[in-house]
């Protein structure tokens, strides 16, 4: 083996994670027990996957280890929003993973996009979350929008010189999303704005609103899609909520007030946001899925790397038979979920009529299993598991919310319901 | 003039891994383990690409040794800007007991063919840690060489390098054509992106054996053994210098 200069990052990230855990576990000797670690196993991520996506795995896993692990606890614990790291995402063409070729994106499937989310979800689940949400809106006007508006935004997009927020929920109106009620009134060639968005990642830091907004009458046939700039005026934003996980990012209220916007900045025929946001939230699901996977699958290692070094009654705790068949149930969950969602990415790639409510039956296996996962993997550490000085509990908090958001797993219920009854 | 130059990557078990040996002691266990590309390769391909873009070099051509899998590495090197490249395949039988020898004669042949007029190669693999494929390589061409690169310029015929050697640092130049080894703090290796990885896919790979080099693969050297190295066994606190002492001539070192 050759030494450890300080120089290269890559190498000596090694030798800084085995002096952590002896700082923390003074009797173990952490290079002594053999643990599982990069031998494959059926928890392999690169299982069924053709030779260029393991490649993009390879990447974004490179990308998580260097760039978000060694970082992920530091950006919780502070709620810095670490947008120097994301716009350096954009340089390896994570700006704009499934936008099109011709505007600056990369071109991908959804099921690529997926297992790089995956990937570098087991760096950040929180900072991923967000990027996911930015290729959303970029992928929305990259599908809806006209060529001129197409030839305006996505180049900065893609290229995540400009960062992107998505407004859909409003302080009365989450699950109920056609009842939303901010309103965007024609007035020559202006639409003006009035009313909030609340619970909108990135607000206030992004650069660009794609906002659903009433411009007809009741119910999802008077919504549209418009694209609305940072300082515009009439914009204004509520105060970054204090959250429970996702701290890597801000979230908070979004408030038009005779907010003008121009009638080009609207993205497809009014009347048609409805279905935007609906076919926007397909994919979003899988994306947000997959961001649990990667926290999921993390926090197995780290709860396997616990039990192989923690002794108790003797011996080490991965021998205590209770716990394997805990591990195997976790590990099973997390495989179910995975192929689940990936199925469900398929299903969207090849536009499948099923594809909508597979993605909801991936978000709801994949978001409950993979929290009960991180969840169970704090258990694993005993009281350790209970201190933020130890990454599990961030998973924990960080994969909870994908219970609720990009549709909560109730309203996913509601739409496999339909699907499979009626 | 401009260089063209050829790239050595091999494929290893990845540095981050914890090593077991094989029951048998025969080596260690490589099967459902996971491999990369040597750290010190990494930063030869991105030296070299570096110069041709600075267009110091025309052509970079990535090659790797060994069976089927280490066609991965060329991918990665692909992936990072390499304009082509060359897998000599050796099945996993006769590539266990490949060694630097071998492999210096095999890329001092392609640098003949492919006229290349600089080679770079990591300075040693992380495996082997032999440290003698780029000393050998430029011995079968009789070629300058210039190894532990920290640094690389190159200016018409001359390549200056300066190496990391125990005393500090020596500058040398050389006259092409030469052979590099590039060491640590040569250069930070960049990310392949995605667009790049979907471009290699249309590279060129060519497929050769060593036999179509002339290259003979018979090795003088049999591995007997492979062995963890013994437990670090606890040590003891001693009071002061004259318990130290003691213990020492005890123990028949002083």
């Amino acid at each position: 083996m050759f030494k450890v200069i300080n120089g290269c990052s890559r190498l000596s990230s090694y030798a800084n994670k085995c002096t952590n855990k002896a700082k923390v576990f003074p009797n173990s000797k952490c290079l002594a027990s053999f643990t599982k670690r990069d031998y494959s196993s059926s928890l392999d991520m690169s299982i069924g996957l053709s030779d260029e996506v393991k490649e993009f795995q390879l990447l974004a896993l490179d990308f998580a280890k260097k760039e978000l692990e060694p970082n992920m606890q530091k950006w919780d614990e502070q709620g810095h929003f670490p947008v120097d790291v994301i716009k350096r995402s954009a340089n390896l063409g994570f700006g704009g993973l499934y936008c099109d070729e011709k505007y600056g994106g990369t071109g991908l499937s959804r099921l690529a996009t997926s297992v790089i989310f995956e990937a570098l979800s087991t760096g950040c689940v929180s900072t991923t979350a967000y990027i996911s949400i930015h290729n959303m809106v970029a992928w929305m006007v990259d599908s809806f929008g006209n060529e001129e508006q197409r030839k305006k935004w996505l180049p900065s997009l893609t290229a995540m010189e400009k960062l992107s927020s998505y407004c859909l929920t409003e302080p009365g109106s989450g699950s109920d999303a056609a009842a939303l009620i901010t309103s965007a009134k024609k007035d020559g060639d202006n639409y003006i704005l009035n009313g909030s968005k609340s619970f909108i990642s990135g607000a206030s830091v992004s650069d660009v609103y794609l906002v659903m907004v009433r411009t007809g009458g009741e119910g999802p046939k008077g919504i549209s899609t418009l694209l609305v700039e940072n300082n515009t005026p009439g914009l204004t934003f509520g105060k970054s909520e204090v959250k429970l996980g996702w701290k890597s990012q801000p979230t908070g209220i979004v408030n038009f007030e005779d907010c003008v916007v121009p009638v080009e900045n609207r993205i497809g025929p009014e009347g048609s946001g409805f279905k935007i946001a609906m076919k926007g939230l397909n994919g979003g699901r899988i994306n947000i899925s997959s961001t649990s996977l990667g926290g999921a699958q993390k926090s197995f290692e780290h709860a396997r790397d616990h039990l192989s070094v923690r002794k108790a009654f003797g011996k080490e705790l991965i021998h205590n038979q209770y716990l394997q068949y805990r591990m195997a149930e976790m590990a099973t969950k997390i495989t179910s979920s995975r192929f689940l969602v990936r199925q469900a990415a398929q299903a969207m790639d090849e536009k499948h009529q099923n594809a909508p409510a597979l993605c909801a039956m991936a978000k709801l296996h994949a978001t409950d299993n993979c929290f009960d996962v991180c969840n169970s993997a704090l258990q694993m550490f005993g009281g350790y598991g209970y201190l933020c000085e130890y990454p599990v509990q961030q998973f924990v908090r960080d994969v909870r919310v994908n219970q609720i958001l990009e549709g909560t797993n109730e309203i996913m219920r509601l739409v496999i319901a339909r699907d499979t009854l009626y | 003039t401009m260089a063209r130059v050829l790239v050595g990557v091999k494929r290893v078990i990845d540095y981050a891994v914890k090593i077991r040996v094989k029951p048998d002691k025969s080596g260690v266990v490589t099967e459902g383990v996971k491999h990369s590309m040597n750290p010190f390769d990494e930063i030869a391909v991105e030296e070299a690409i570096r110069l041709k873009e600075k267009k110091f070099a025309t052509e970079v051509i990535a090659v790797t040794c060994g069976p089927t899998q280490s066609q991965e590495t060329l991918r990665t090197a692909l992936a990072m800007g390499a304009d082509r490249g060359i897998h000599v395949e050796i099945p996993a039988d006769d590539y266990v007991k490949t060694g630097p020898l071998q492999i210096s004669k095999i890329f001092a042949k392609l640098a003949e063919q492919e006229k290349a007029n600089l080679i770079i190669l990591g300075k040693q693999a992380i495996d082997g840690d032999n440290n003698q494929t780029a000393q050998m390589t430029a011995a079968v061409l009789d070629w300058a060489q210039g190894t532990f690169a920290s640094e690389l310029k190159l200016e018409g015929e001359k390549l200056t390098v300066v190496r990391e050697v125990d005393g500090g640092l020596e500058t040398i130049d050389l006259k092409m054509p030469a052979v590099v080894s590039a060491d640590l703090r040569l250069n930070e290796p960049r990310y392949a992106t995605l667009p790049n990885i979907m471009k290699a896919k249309k590279k060129k790979v060519a497929k050769l054996t060593a036999k179509d080099l002339g290259v003979d693969l018979a090795s003088s050297i049999e591995i007997l053994e492979v062995a963890d190295p013994p437990q670090r066994l606890a040590g003891i606190k001693v009071e002061n210098t004259e318990e130290l002492v003691g213990k020492l001539k005890e123990a028949g070192l002083v």
